[in-house]
């Protein structure tokens, strides 16, 4: 199967910031609770405000909360169709022709602590796309995209890279 | 919870304890709507069966995340700090699934600025399926006055 050759456009791309925005809410206690309830993590960190204040200098998130707090809200005033968080990789899709994708490897690293309050943005970077390969899935690219996740002082406190594998199905194209 | 581990308590090989938990649609919905994923195939069962053709709605990985890290900072106590995490995917927890997370401690190391580290590969099965695996790298204390969270700018290398 014959993929289309990355358009020049897409390689500019790559290495570049994209989609910057800020979360729709600061930081707060309610989803940290909500989160911990789900999987009943009673780690004092985020229970016991003396707890908290002694090792973290007050209340922090999760870390593995990062992604929750630049979600977008299902519906806001003015917007007709619901926000698709990871906007790079479906801009990738259809950029690339590849109407099949999944992520194979999801990195999350941590930097400084969330804290409650906090206004969290973040910034895509689409950072490398492969040659055409084959896998059972069917014949495609992969590509590695990282979110970067900042504070409102500009200190990063998180990155995550997903490696995704964009492809067409064998029977699409038979 | 454990009190606190402390780093030179952990050696390669080290078992992580176990933790099982049976998963209704509740974990599931609840998951997904604690990590803001508003997707239909975590809550809504026709669109997961007659859509996705999953054979039930099924957790999402921020949620499996979130119980990753539980699962290791029961282990490890609250000064324990996380660094790094790589999950791979290869199968999907349902309803009715027992979950069972293990980990298995695969190094220690201390680096350039004097925080400790330890390594674990964590393994999520529902029943007798494999489904998630994730690399954990996370900062333990090195004695009882050492706190990895009082770490800042390049005091802390994840």
């Amino acid at each position: 199967m014959q993929l289309m050759e990355v358009p020049e456009a897409v390689t500019a791309l790559i290495g570049q910031e994209q989609y910057e925005e800020e979360g729709g809410f600061p930081v707060e206690h309610g989803y940290i609770w909500t989160t911990c309830a789900s999987v009943e993590n009673g780690n004092p960190l985020f229970w016991d405000d003396d707890v908290a204040a002694e090792i973290t200098d007050g209340p922090i998130a999760p870390p593995t909360m990062l992604s929750v707090w630049f979600r977008p809200h299902h519906w806001s005033p003015g917007r007709t169709e619901p926000a698709v968080p990871l906007q790079a990789h479906f801009d990738l899709k259809e950029l690339l022709d590849l109407p099949e994708a999944i992520i194979s490897e999801n990195t999350i690293t941590f930097h400084d602590p969330v804290r409650i309050g906090d206004r969290i943005r973040s910034r895509q970077v689409l950072k490398s796309i492969s040659d055409p390969k084959t896998t059972k899935l069917g014949t495609g690219r992969f590509w590695v995209l990282e979110v970067e996740y900042l504070n409102q002082d500009d200190q990063l406190v998180g990155v995550e890279s997903y490696t995704a594998f964009g492809y067409r199905r064998p029977e699409d194209v038979a | 919870m454990t009190e606190q581990l402390l780093h030179g308590a952990v050696s390669a090989g080290d078992e992580v304890p176990p933790l099982e938990y049976e998963v209704s649609a509740t974990t599931v919905v609840l998951g997904a709507l604690a990590s803001r994923d508003w997707r239909p195939m975590h809550h809504d069962y026709d669109f997961a069966v007659n859509r996705n053709g999953t054979k039930d709605i099924f957790l999402n990985t921020p949620n499996q995340a979130a119980w990753f890290e539980r699962f290791v900072t029961d282990w490890t106590g609250p000064k324990a700090r996380l660094a790094r995490m790589t999950f791979r995917m290869s199968d999907s927890v349902y309803p009715k699934d027992t979950m069972r997370f293990t980990g298995t401690v695969t190094g220690t190391d201390v680096d350039a600025t004097g925080c400790g580290f330890v390594d674990i590969d964590v393994q999520l099965h529902a029943d007798d399926r494999l489904c998630t695996t994730c690399a954990v790298r996370i900062a333990v204390p090195l004695d009882e006055a050492d706190n990895p969270w009082a770490r800042r700018g390049e005091q802390w290398a994840p």
